[in-house]
């Protein structure tokens, strides 16, 4: 029952949840979002370097499962991931960061490529002139270079999925919107913590949006 | 590694030797049943106009290009490809660095890495594919960069730098290697005309100081004339006249060779 039927705004429900959407909401969100990050750069990575150097029996397969990822919702991934590994893991976050990981992967392997390709050839044919190693040539001449290039790209990825982590309340993780939603159906009151919930996600991805605009403008 | 016909590094064996090579690119072919050979500490400049297979020549010797037929042997070891029971089998990148190691190369365009820094740019290869010590390595860089006139832009940017002095470092890269072959692709091709001058006053230096082989591919004939003990012209993948400096800049026999000097002198 709404205790005040005509304000839409009631500031003690705002005050109310408000410590809870920051502290345990906002807070399981930011460990989703960094773990799945860094899952996706390390991933994306390898499978942008799996794709342009192996040949056709490894990079063959890798390249389906990619563009399966790719073209498969999140939220299905979600569901799917939660109901075949719910019986063997305990911590739905944990399967939450894998699959957003995983999901994002696949993009950041793209943006990477990209980045690969922008390397100049006579990088590589430098690297051969002095006989670098195969490996020694990715991982001090062609990485860093590619790398830098994609920058901004990757830390537009980042934010994208830290706005989707909200998917995470399909299977159960206690994150801002979940937060937000036990709030409501308890209290009857929804404006404010999901209004709340939507502002704390702007003033996080608004700053680090102006922070990767200004990395592309140093980096062009 | 598997015996080869010739003994490797016996006297007399030529520094390069390229045997019938064949280089196509699609339907294309660039070198038809090439034939030649380069002696040890030897210099010899490749000409003619643009499209001749100069550049090739070089770029397969630095392993940049596959042979399509053909072997090229450095000192007597197989380079790309080998002949075993009749059969032409390629040399795996791993052998192929081998000898490589003794190949440094020289580019139009520097290609320094603008990732690091001058110094970490020269003793890259050292201290990676050498195993040298980095102290060591980079003793030897300092040498190196004074040599070429760059010490004192050890810790720059390469992207910080003029062209003329991005390729003095390039050389030094090169050097720092300690080749036995250095293959130069056109190294003043990209350069403003006042730094052609610094970057060749190096190269006479070190032509003049060191025994290295030299495989050149120059529009600069004075240069050409400068260094090299034998230039070789070419035309559509063939050399169509061979002989000294001296001669083949003075009175060249080939009428194709006369035009093409002309053109360029």
């Amino acid at each position: 029952m709404n205790p005040e039927p005509n304000s839409w705004w009631d500031w003690e429900h705002a005050i109310a949840v408000f410590p809870d959407l920051l502290l345990q909401g906002f807070k399981i969100t930011l460990v989703a979002t960094v773990l799945g990050t860094l899952l996706a750069l390390v991933l994306g990575l390898i499978v942008a370097i799996i794709r342009r150097s192996t040949p056709p029996i490894i990079n063959g397969p890798v390249t389906w499962i990619v563009e399966f990822i790719r073209m498969t919702p999140l939220v299905v991934q979600l569901v799917f991931a939660n109901l075949v590994l719910s019986p063997y893991v305990d911590s739905s976050l944990a399967i939450g960061i894998w699959v957003l990981g995983i999901h994002y992967t696949t993009y950041m392997a793209e943006v990477y490529r990209a980045g690969i390709d922008s390397v100049p050839k006579g990088q590589w044919e430098a690297a051969t002139a002095l006989s670098l190693p195969r490996l020694r040539t990715w991982r001090a001449v062609v990485v860093p270079q590619a790398v830098r290039n994609t920058l901004p790209a990757l830390g537009n990825y980042a934010i994208s999925m830290f706005k989707e982590t909200p998917f995470l309340f399909v299977i159960y993780v206690p994150e801002l919107l979940n937060v937000a939603q036990n709030y409501g159906s308890t209290h009857f009151r929804y404006t404010e913590a999901i209004t709340l919930a939507g502002l704390i996600f702007l003033a996080a991805s608004y700053p680090t949006s102006l922070l990767i605009r200004r990395l592309e403008k140093k980096l062009a | 590694m598997p015996e080869n016909a010739a003994t490797p590094g016996a006297p007399g064996t030529p520094h390069i030797e390229f045997r019938d090579v064949v280089k196509r690119f699609g339907s294309n072919t660039v070198l038809d049943n090439l034939n030649f050979t380069v002696d040890k500490g030897e210099r010899v400049t490749l000409i003619g106009p643009s499209g001749s297979g100069k550049t090739t020549i070089l770029r397969l010797v630095m392993t940049l290009e596959e042979l399509t037929g053909g072997y090229i042997h450095i000192g007597g070891t197989p380079l790309q490809y080998e002949e075993v029971g009749g059969k032409r089998v390629r040399i795996s990148d791993k052998r192929r660095r081998r000898t490589t190691t003794d190949i440094g190369m020289v580019f139009q365009h520097f290609n320094l890495f603008p990732n690091m820094t001058v110094m970490e740019n020269i003793i890259e290869a050292p201290v990676n594919v050498m195993g040298l010590k980095k102290a060591e390595a980079e003793a030897k860089a300092e040498a190196l960069l004074e040599k070429v006139g760059m010490a004192w832009k050890k810790d720059a940017r390469p992207s910080s730098l003029s062209g003329g002095q991005q390729q003095r470092i390039a050389i030094a890269r090169a050097l720092a290697m300690d080749p036995e072959i250095l293959l130069l692709d056109e190294v003043t091709s990209a350069l403003d005309p006042e730094l052609v001058g610094e970057v060749l006053a190096v190269l006479e230096d070190i032509a003049a100081e060191t025994d290295i082989s030299m495989l050149i591919v120059t529009h600069e004939m004075q240069f050409a004339r400068d260094v090299s003990n034998r230039v070789m012209m070419f035309d559509k993948g063939a050399v169509i006249e061979e002989a000294t400096p001296e001669k083949i800049f003075s009175e060249p026999e080939n009428q194709r060779t006369q035009d093409f000097l002309r053109a360029v002198l």
